[in-house]
């Protein structure tokens, strides 16, 4: 489904990426990991159009995707939660997620999707009137999460979805990410927390200082040497 | 009983008080005095302007000072074209004209934020206004024009259809998705990028919708000066006005703007004819006692009292 071939990124003249490939296929969820400042976020950034590849290709269902704008992106389907959520404080939490819906398509159906979003997460119901700077940050990821899903996305991305959260909390996204799965999404899901998102996905790939080391099963990798010594502290 | 009544409420009250209104301001013109008349079109003037301000500024936080170039655009094309077609073409020209004029400096300017904006559109107003006065100086070799003039009446009308028609679009954007995604916008460009919003096409065609209602409004007003030069049609307070009307009514709210346009021109009006020598310093006692008191401008009272009985009715 998303296919990205050899992709080199910067940020200005301050090289973040270095001929990475990756494959995502349909239905399958899929973790990026590595630690702080290794090229998670400029990976996801690359996938949703606000930055441009320096050099290689993206191609999502089949279609270029490199130098595509991002509205146009997620207008095919790509749904993209930034770290920490990033709702819109000062709307209220049913504004926030109506707006997830803005894509013409999803705009007509959107009663039926924030149903079907309050009923994974009910505290949004709840909380629906509230501006959304008013919420803690669980539910704050929540309504992000929750935004992402009323686009009706075929490729859910999750940027450190565990991110400054109690584990308790880290521990029902991670159910909801799941559940999801288990309804068909297909997800794309970037963390530091590895262990999590080794257990949660099916295929990982580690990035270290830009550049993927490691490939393979979820199941690999969480007792690969390297990834035990340098990650996982065992 | 209470269900109808509540029922009336909702729907009738805010289908039927409008309808009064516009019925009141169609025939009340011919009970009032000449002078009236003018005091109210300089309403509907700021009123036009501070609403179609705030369709694209007040959600987006993008404060624009290029007002008074489309309002000026406006009343430029009356005064060339005036003679020869008819009031209605004239006002649509111009309309138009500031249209054009916004999509083509928001193609270049809406990637500027902040204060960065802000002073582009007022370099904007005055480069304007100074290459209309190069114009005039070296091409046509005068420096004013005189305006074919239209009576009080016509323009009352005129105006009052382009605040009505300002008003139906600023409601139909404020009531629409579109009008949710100018106030993502406003919000975080980056997160409204992530939902599929279209920030900057989105931000050109709002600033341009709310540039057409005031070259619309300039090219009426044209014919009440019967002669304009550069710096009467381009003066920054055209600019500026509108920015202090809705934050003094209340941006978010287009009932905040209308009541801040017409206390504003009113206490203007008053201030002028009472204390003509300490008008300004009044007019600015009153602009920053109410920034200090009202951040959130005269709605912002009427939310902090419902608060208040809210709270008393807890008690």
């Amino acid at each position: 489904m998303l296919k990205v071939n050899n992709i080199n990124a910067a940020y200005g003249k301050i090289d973040v990426l270095w001929d990475v490939s990756m494959r995502v296929a349909e239905k399958e969820i899929v973790a990026l990991v590595g630690a702080n400042a290794a090229g998670k976020t400029t990976m996801l950034n690359t996938i949703s159009g606000l930055l441009h590849p320096g050099a290689g290709t993206l191609e999502f269902l089949g279609r270029r995707i490199d130098g595509t704008p991002p509205y146009q992106i997620a207008t095919m389907g790509i749904s993209h939660v930034p770290e920490g959520g990033k709702p819109f404080p000062d709307m209220t939490v049913l504004e926030n997620l109506e707006m997830g819906a803005y894509i013409n398509e999803t705009w007509k159906k959107r009663a039926e999707t924030l149903s079907q979003v309050y009923e994974f997460f009910p505290i949004l119901k709840k909380r629906s009137g509230q501006l959304a700077r008013t919420l803690s940050g669980g539910e704050r990821q929540m309504l992000a999460m929750g935004r992402g899903l009323m686009a009706k996305p075929r490729l859910f991305m999750f940027d450190e979805p565990s991110y400054g959260l109690a584990p308790i909390i880290v521990k029902e996204l991670f159910e909801f990410i799941r559940l999801l799965h288990g309804q068909g999404m297909t997800i794309l899901i970037v963390e530091q927390n590895i262990r999590h998102a080794l257990e949660v996905s099916s295929r990982g790939y580690v990035l270290e200082n830009g550049r993927i080391v490691l490939e393979g099963e979820s199941i690999g990798l969480l007792d690969n040497d390297h990834v035990r010594k340098a990650y996982l502290g065992l | 009983m209470p269900t109808t009544n509540s029922a009336a409420s909702k729907w009738l009250f805010p289908l039927l008080l409008p309808f009064i209104i516009i019925i009141l301001a169609a025939i009340i013109p011919r009970f009032l005095r000449p002078y009236t008349i003018i005091s109210i079109n300089n309403i509907f003037m700021y009123m036009a302007l501070t609403v179609s301000w705030a369709i694209f500024s007040g959600p987006t936080g993008y404060i624009s000072l290029a007002s008074a170039a489309f309002f000026g655009i406006g009343i430029y094309v009356t005064a060339v074209l005036g003679d020869g077609l008819s009031f209605l073409t004239v006002i649509a020209f111009g309309g138009f004209a500031s249209f054009l004029l916004a999509l083509l400096t928001g193609l270049s300017s809406l990637r500027l934020r902040g204060m960065y904006f802000t002073i582009f559109t007022f370099g904007l107003s005055e480069l304007i206004r100074h290459s209309v006065l190069w114009w005039e100086v070296n091409i046509t070799r005068t420096v004013g024009r005189l305006v074919v003039s239209a009576d009080n009446i016509t323009v009352y009308y005129a105006m009052l259809t382009i605040v009505l028609l300002t008003l139906a679009m600023a409601y139909f954007v404020n009531n629409s998705k579109y009008g949710l995604a100018l106030l993502a916008i406003g919000e975080s460009e980056e997160a409204a990028d992530h939902i599929g919003i279209n920030v900057n096409g989105l931000k050109i065609v709002a600033f341009a919708i709310s540039a057409f209602f005031m070259g619309a409004a300039g090219a009426t007003m044209a014919t009440r000066w019967t002669y304009i030069d550069p710096s009467i049609a381009f003066n920054s307070l055209f600019s500026f006005m509108p920015v202090l009307m809705a934050i003094f009514g209340g941006v978010r709210r287009i009932y905040g703007q209308i009541i801040g346009a017409t206390v504003l021109t009113l206490l203007a009006d008053m201030l002028i004819t009472t204390f003509p020598y300490y008008y300004n310093l009044l007019y600015g006692i009153i602009l920053v006692a109410v920034i200090l008191f009202l951040p959130e401008g005269l709605t912002g009272i009427r939310e902090k009292m419902t608060k208040w009985r809210k709270r008393a009715l807890v008690e």
